[in-house]
């Protein structure tokens, strides 16, 4: 997993060529790194982009990740956002009389179990892919959830 | 009736079935893919649930997901439209075991309809005219020569899981049989995953005449008359009337009776489309039978007058074919169907790109089902079809003269698409004469 921190530089180039074409959003791929900048919501002044940071979002990484413009204002704020690998319905706990996998405040580990979303009747248990802190729960439990749609806010540790 | 149903495709198929609920009073859900969130699919259903990424195997051809959709947005139903799922008798199926009736036939009978050489059968056994064959899937070379000299040559191998033009050996005479009956089965076996090949008479010269029909839970079945889709290029069409060319009355009400009574006693349901070879002498040999709405329905709903696809929700929601269509239907005036394609109309390849200025035709005459509008993108993961166009006139003339000024009235710029190639065909003689067969395209030299 490629930490955005070190390829501020790529980052920077990329949202300023965003900037210069008013584009929308760039996707650029290299040895395994994959880096998107996207506009986020609707128009942004041309020149409040030039950085990446407020109202641009940045998503790297190799893995079966959004390639797609995001649901505006959750990628506005710091830290990661954990999306939904499926669509189905999100759970907090393993069962209802189960404690949730994780609160608001707790420390989680890369691996480590934060949800579960049913589909088609098999639970399906979420990992988190980052470390950090959990900052932010975005959807209800027992609600449906479509693919890519956030489900929390995980802070960089 | 439904209070919900999903609807599980994109583009124009999706809006059209989005349309028909809408004037049903029926609340829809839009599913999609990463790549169609600016589709107008997601922005006219009711809701909207993203599903998967754009590749259409992660998305509209993603079974857990489109089930786990319908279950969180609690629909009662599925249409399936045409393509990706429409005739895949485990999704049909899943959609039963799960409470949610598909809109379509049974899974047995996309079951059976999907093994050609099976629905032949079944077909000729119900009394509906095949071309003369083996009625039997082959098994060795022998066999394929003792049927070739029975129908006599040319003969025609085809896959007994192929369709849709593919997986088929013409055979011209009995030296090249041994050769051609391996090659069948090897093609068979790696397009098809079934090396099972059966053998009919091949017929040079055809046209395509294709029978809509529609079926309630009851066994009733009703013919609403045939379509003509003789303009293909490498088995894709291009171009559809209804009627056929120089098809009498007498021989649509014909064969509209041998199916209702054929269909009827296989219990089929809901929509289908026989599709038909006719022959140089002008005799129709059943092909296969489409268990899904067609692309081209509109020149039947044109000519008669029946909203097909609000058809299709009102059976699969239990009324019976003497309410959904109380009197018998009749055939008034002609239809033409152009598919515009965003494709190159000289060499046919795929034009995905971002659509600049568009305005549709219209007026007196003319429907345009169509997905597209000015900023849309036509997307490179799925089919090319960007509208079809549909003249509808008093008689063929007025057809035709109403389809070249919707098509000379098309604003589309930012892609390239076939409506070129439709003029030309519109102003070639035969065409306008009426006197064409599936060769058409070809000896335009196309």
């Amino acid at each position: 997993m490629a930490n955005p921190i070190r390829h501020r530089k790529e980052v920077e180039e990329l949202a300023r060529i965003l900037d210069e074409k008013r584009l929308t959003e760039i996707e650029y791929e290299a040895g395994g790194l994959r880096i998107r900048v996207a506009r986020s919501g609707v128009p942004v002044a041309p020149a409040a982009t030039v950085e990446p940071g407020p109202g641009a979002a940045v998503t790297t990484g190799g893995s079966a990740k959004p390639t797609d413009a995001a649901p505006a204002e959750t990628d506005q704020q710091p830290g990661i956002t954990v999306r939904s690998p499926m669509v189905g319905t999100f759970y907090v706990a393993a069962s209802p009389e189960s404690p949730p996998f994780v609160a608001i405040g707790d420390r989680v580990r890369k691996g480590q179990v934060i949800c579960i979303i049913e589909a088609m009747k098999l639970m399906n248990e979420i990992e988190s892919e980052y470390d950090g802190v959990v900052t932010e729960r975005l959807v209800e439990n027992a609600q449906g959830v479509e693919f890519e749609q956030p489900l929390f806010r995980i802070a960089d540790d | 009736m439904f209070d919900k149903v999903l609807v599980a495709n994109r583009g124009e198929i999706a809006l059209r079935v989005i349309a028909a609920c809408r004037d049903l009073g029926v609340r829809t859900v839009a599913i999609y893919s990463t790549a169609d969130r600016d589709s107008l699919h997601v922005a006219h259903a009711d809701e909207a649930i993203c599903i998967g990424e754009a590749k259409s195997s992660r998305s509209y051809l993603n079974v857990p997901a489109i089930i786990s959709a319908a279950d969180i947005a609690d629909v009662d139903a599925i249409h399936p439209g045409y393509g990706f799922l429409a005739e895949d008798p485990n999704f049909a199926e899943i959609c039963q075991e799960c409470g949610i009736r598909f809109i379509g036939p049974s899974p047995e009978a996309i079951r059976l309809m999907g093994d050609k050489a099976q629905a032949r059968k079944a077909a000729k056994d119900a009394g509906i005219p095949v071309l003369p064959g083996a009625d039997e899937p082959l098994q060795t070379a022998a066999e394929a020569r003792a049927w070739a000299a029975e129908t006599g040559f040319p003969v025609i191998l085809k896959a007994s899981r192929g369709g849709g033009g593919r997986g088929m050996r013409i055979v011209r005479d009995a030296e090249d049989l041994e050769t051609g009956f391996d090659q069948a089965r090897s093609e068979a076996a790696a397009a098809f995953g079934s090396g099972e090949v059966y053998l009919e008479k091949f017929v040079d010269r055809p046209r395509h005449i294709e029978f809509q029909v529609l079926g309630d839970d009851l066994g009733n079945v009703i013919s609403l008359g045939e379509r003509e889709c003789s303009i293909q290029r490498r088995h894709q069409k291009l171009l559809e009337e209804a009627p056929a060319n120089g098809f009498s009355s007498e021989a649509r009400e014909r064969m509209g009776g041998i199916l209702s009574k054929a269909l009827g006693e296989i219990r089929y349901s809901n929509a289908g489309t026989v599709e038909f070879l006719m022959d140089e002498a002008g005799q129709l040999h059943f092909i296969e039978l489409n268990a899904r709405i067609q692309v081209e329905h509109p020149v039947t709903e044109a000519v008669s007058g029946v909203d097909l696809v609000r058809s299709q929700i009102r059976l699969a929601a239990g009324e019976p074919l003497s309410e959904v269509l109380p009197g018998p239907p009749e055939v008034s005036g002609h239809a033409i169907e152009c598919r515009v394609n965003a494709e190159d109309p000289v060499t046919f390849r795929p034009s995905a790109g971002r659509i600049g200025r568009y305005a549709a035709p219209g007026g007196l005459g003319i429907r345009v089902d169509s997905a597209a509008y000015s900023g849309a993108s036509v997307l490179p993961h799925y089919d090319s079809l960007v509208a079809k166009v549909t003249a509808h006139g008093a008689n063929r003339e007025e057809a035709i003269e109403r389809m070249k000024r919707a098509l000379s009235m098309y604003i589309l710029d930012g892609i390239k698409t076939s409506i070129p190639l439709h003029q030309r065909i519109l102003d070639e003689p035969a065409f306008v004469e009426g006197r064409y067969d599936t060769k058409f395209i070809e000896e335009l030299g196309l």
